[in-house]
């Protein structure tokens, strides 16, 4: 941590954990002793995949849910409920859809107890701010995605915050529209006309982080800890073109692309282990298609990952989801930010639409524990058929409910184009027999 | 903004008389609930069709008297019940009970309760009926609200939190306005129901007493008695036009300016639209009529009620403690088997077993009836419907009419098929029963209008490309498409035949009295001969069978609905 600093500190995290309850009743840690501090006139970042906890902890500093163990301070005062002096942009808005634009803006401080007429002066001052002039009567759902958000900043503003917090306030809105508000946010905070003394903002988008923030902290997953904090010293408006940008966007892909540590359960071929993995949806069709691109030049089974991921318009978690499920399929191998064919991935997209199934069936069986596991349960089984809830149990063991749903999801969708078994929905068994 | 200001004369003066027209109407309508009960009989409902506008105007404040009751209900009922996890553990099963009751089985208990509660008062009576009301509509709209309210974006819950919203202030400006939509749906749909049972209750036999309040179904009452065929008739114009009135005045702005309130991102394609909210909306005197509603509603949202710290919901909520939930769940099962054991007490008093086997028959015929009328209604409305469904411009005309139709009391008809049986000599058993069906017939009817008018076009196109035709083309397509929506009415059919069976399983005309066999009789001859035992009795067998029928057949099939059929 800086300490050469010595403005006011706004914000102070000591060894913050927090967990929720599994599926099976036990906890599951998802922030693991977790420190930060911002001092007033900074914009810090966390940057981290999805599941990483960084919107967690942005919950905790917002005062809406409260810490396992540790200590969280705002303002030399232990956050207990939402402290005063902290206000947030949300990801989905948050409008109220049935109060106009300029009632919207109002709420946070009729809630407060502001007299009438400083609340409608200061409204329209935050209104005006963030370039919402002449939709004051206007209802959220008359605006387009972008001019909520601005709605979303200048209600967030009018309560003069000394703390902004961002929950990925950019990523449900178009390229465009996103890039220019980020830059007339950016425009107003170097000109000092925000009336805020920091930001806290997460994301999962490498090139935003390092295009607005001072210092980024980035998480690793489960649980969440901060890997590794940041400084990024170049003056605003900073350029995506300028080699310096670019070479810190990459060196944040490779340090988030690092081989997990044995952390994460072990994943070699042996039965019976690492059942506990939990497996993001991508569909089949996504992975043929990534496979068939890397092979094709201009990549010939060799991409780096920010290019990739400009090429293909994807966010860089996506990416990383998609890069991670062909290593964990042996098709690919993730490593310092580049994603690299196997032989079996090079393979794979020469193939005809049989063979590659029964590839595909062969890896997961093989290097995926638990399909690996259902397979053999189902060919033990007399009946050849099993409920989806005997291995739902399983997974619950080691992972959330969410996480379950979504691994068992893959799963079946996997298991479906491979044509290693069938799923019933309604009766939400896996049986071998596909129907005649 | 003050007082002041909204009682100064800003209303232009020429529209000054009706406001006060209007009050001096609900002045007039409530002075006579005081009057000594006596009075009812020196001044007896007279079959003069001039009598009927002041019959209506009761009427009228009958019900509204009633919805106002049940949104104060709602709204202390749903907000509990969503906000406490303890108090919901009783109160939505409770909820599920009585909605299964049927409401006519209940007035026997309410009227004598409410009559000993104000001996020799009219307004006892009134309150009866209030009552009976109050049951038929209170408990949808509460689940609707307690639903609403549970399902509140987890955003905007972060968002009010986050701007120090006071739990009071997350109330009104967030959990309400959110609920609106569907609440203000419950509530009109409660209101159209209600006309039904208003017209039931004006005029009860129980036991002794009999309690003729003026009304329009005390009107009916009194022309069934004198066999006065063309009284009937001035009824039931009576009836339309009030309805039509509800519809124009109330029911469609309502909707209307809910529809702000719906949650959605983007704006729908067609706003529903009401000339009266125009006018409303348009107009400078009437505006101001408004005013203070606003002023007000502002008020209570933004009063600091100041919650004790106790109640605070501590934001560092470690798992419910088990042992209290286990104590609670215990109180809940004492309770209930203590209710459930003074209940059979009370019966096995008078009753044998051979009352229930008795009972029960009468169920199965009942039910037997609700189940060949819902198939032949359904059989009748769902080609009418998908017809009419499939066509925009006759739907836009019909839909509203059905809905009407819905809301008119069948009951007020019901002399008119009565008549026909008498003369013909009809079976009873079989000719009563359509009676049951007469005015819940209609929900099937616009449920499948509003099915087959959300069917995409698309996969109607598709249909068409395929040569799917005939049988095939309703079995594959359409019927799937409907489905849901069919089985919302056909769930809400066959409730209210249930309850109609009350009024429609026993008839007369003048001397002539009919009776079909069946459990809605049982109840009714009972509660005539004031014998409580066998109303409880009946109603007890009522609300299980109800209960299992739900059970058993709809929830799964609307379930289905849901999970596979749901377009979009």
């Amino acid at each position: 941590m800086l300490d050469t600093s010595k403005e006011a500190t706004l914000l102070d995290i000591r060894s913050v954990c927090r967990s929720f309850p599994k599926g099976s009743g036990e906890e599951l840690l998802v922030l693991e002793k977790v420190d930060l501090t911002i001092r007033s006139g900074e914009i810090v970042g966390l940057l981290g995949r999805s599941g990483s906890g960084k919107s967690t902890l942005l919950r905790i500093i917002a005062g809406l849910i409260a810490p396992s163990s540790g200590d969280a301070k705002c303002r030399g005062e232990t956050i207990a409920g939402p402290p005063n002096g902290v206000s947030m942009v949300f990801q989905s808005f948050a409008l109220f859809p049935w109060l106009t634009v300029l009632q919207n803006v109002e709420l946070g401080l009729e809630a407060l107890g502001v007299e009438s007429a400083e609340r409608r002066k200061r409204a329209l001052a935050a209104i005006d701010l963030i370039g919402l002039d002449g939709f004051e009567s206007a209802y959220p759902k008359e605006l387009s995605g972008g001019m909520r958000q601005r709605v979303g900043f200048a209600r967030a503003l009018v309560v003069h915050p000394d703390l902004l917090l961002m929950d990925e306030p950019f990523s449900a809105l178009d390229v465009l529209t996103a890039e220019t508000l980020r830059t007339d946010l950016i425009d107003l905070w170097i000109e000092g006309r925000l009336p805020i003394k920091s930001v806290l903002m997460v994301t999962h988008n490498i090139e935003e982080a390092v295009l607005m923030c001072d210092r980024i902290l980035v998480f690793s997953s489960n649980p969440g800890r901060v890997a590794a904090e940041i400084k990024v010293d170049l003056p605003h408006p900073r350029n995506r073109l300028d080699p310096t940008f670019r070479q810190l966007v990459d060196s944040i892909y490779a340090r988030m692309t690092q081989r997990p540590e044995p952390k994460t359960p072990a994943i070699e071929g042996i039965h019976g282990t690492g059942v506990g993995m939990i497996l993001n949806h991508v569909s089949s069709n996504v992975l043929s298609g990534l496979i068939e691109t890397l092979a094709a030049p201009p990549y010939n089974g060799h991409a780096d990952l920010p290019v990739l991921a400009g090429h293909l318009q994807l966010e860089a978690d996506e990416i990383f989801h998609l890069g991670e499920s062909l290593q964990l399929l042996r098709f690919a191998q993730l490593s310092e930010g580049d994603l690299m064919l196997t032989d079996a991935g090079k393979r794979f997209a020469t193939m005809e639409t049989d063979a590659r199934k029964r590839l595909f069936a062969e890896h997961m069986t093989n290097y995926v524990p638990v399909i690996g596991l259902i397979k053999r349960v189902l060919d033990e089984r007399p009946s050849h058929t099993a409920p989806e809830a005997r291995f739902r149990n399983e997974l619950e063991d080691y992972m959330s409910e969410g996480a379950a749903d979504e691994t068992l999801k893959t799963i079946i969708s996997w298991g479906r184009y491979a044509e290693l078994f069938a799923y019933d929905e309604q009766s939400e068994t896996f049986s071998l027999e596909n129907p005649h | 903004m003050t007082l002041d200001d909204i009682l100064t004369p800003r209303l232009g003066q020429a529209l000054r008389p009706n406001v006060w027209d209007l009050v001096a109407l609900i002045l007039y309508g409530g002075e006579q609930t005081t009057l000594p009960l006596s009075a009812l009989d020196s001044t007896p409902v007279s079959l003069d069709p001039a009598n009927l506008p002041l019959y209506a105007l009761r009427t009228t404040m009958r019900m509204l008297l009633a919805i106002v009751c049940s949104i104060v209900f709602t709204f202390v009922y749903a907000a509990l019940a969503a906000k406490s996890r303890r108090a919901e553990m009783v109160l939505i099963p409770l909820l599920d009970i009585l909605q299964s009751v049927p409401i006519l089985g209940f007035l026997t208990f309410t009227v004598v309760f409410f009559l000993n509660l104000f001996p020799g008062q009219v307004f006892g009576a009134e309150l009866a009926c209030v009552f009976a009301i109050f049951t038929s509509q209170a408990w949808n709209m509460t689940f609707s609200l307690y639903q609403s309210i549970r399902n509140v974006p987890k955003d905007l819950e972060e968002a009010s939190q986050s701007f120090h919203l006071s739990g009071w202030q997350r109330f009104w400006r967030l959990d309400v306005p959110f609920a609106m939509p569907g609440l203000i749906w419950n509530t009109m749909m409660s209101m159209s129901g209600g006309w039904f049972f208003v017209v039931a209750s004006e005029a009860i036999t129980v036991g002794n007493t009999t309690v003729t309040l003026p009304g329009i179904g005390s009107y009916v009452a009194l022309g069934i008695e004198k066999q006065n065929l063309p009284a009937i008739g001035y009824a039931i114009l009576t009836m339309l036009l009030v309805i039509i009135a509800y519809d124009q005045l109330m029911f469609r702005p309502v909707v209307a300016w809910a529809d702000k309130f719906r949650f959605e991102q983007t704006a729908s394609a067609t706003a529903p639209t009401s000339w009266m909210l125009d006018l409303f909306r348009r107009t400078r005197a009437l505006r101001a009529l408004t005013l203070p509603f606003a002023a007000l509603n502002k008020a209570i949202s933004n009063l600091h009620l100041a919650i004790p710290g106790s109640l605070k919901v501590p934001v560092r909520s470690g798992p419910p403690s088990r042992v209290v939930d286990a104590l609670w769940l215990a109180v809940i099962a004492v309770a209930t088997c203590y209710a459930g054991w003074r209940a059979y007490q009370f019966m096995s008093a008078t009753l044998s077993l051979s009352d229930v086997v008795a009972a029960i028959g009468d169920g199965f015929i009942t039910l037997a009836r609700v189940v060949v009328l819902i198939a032949l209604a359904s059989m009748i409305w769902v080609p009418i419907g998908v017809w009419i469904g499939l066509r925009p411009k006759l739907a836009e005309r019909v839909q509203p009419l059905a809905q009407f139709l819905a809301a008119f009391p069948a009951n007020l008809a019901f002399p008119v098929f009565v008549v026909i049986i008498v003369r013909y000599g009809l079976n009873a058993n079989i000719w009563l029963s359509p009676l049951m069906i007469l005015g819940t017939q209609w929900y099937i009817l616009f449920n499948v209008i509003a099915g087959a008018s959300a069917f995409p076009s698309d996969l109607r196109e598709a249909a068409g490309s395929f040569h799917l035709r005939g049988w095939r083309w309703w079995i594959k397509a359409i019927l799937p498409g409907i489905f849901p929506y069919y089985i919302t009415g056909a769930i809400t059919a066959s409730g209210g035949s249930w309850n109609a069976s009350i009024v429609a399983e026993v008839a007369s005309w003048g001397d002539t009295h009919l009776t079909a066999k069946g459990l809605g009789a049982y109840i009714a001859n009972a509660t005539e001969a004031g014998d409580f035992p066998r109303v409880v009795l009946g109603i007890a067998v009522m609300c299980i069978l109800v209960t299992l029928f739900n059970r058993l057949l709809w929830r799964p099939l609307y379930a289905f609905g849901e999970r596979r059929l749901r377009l979009g």
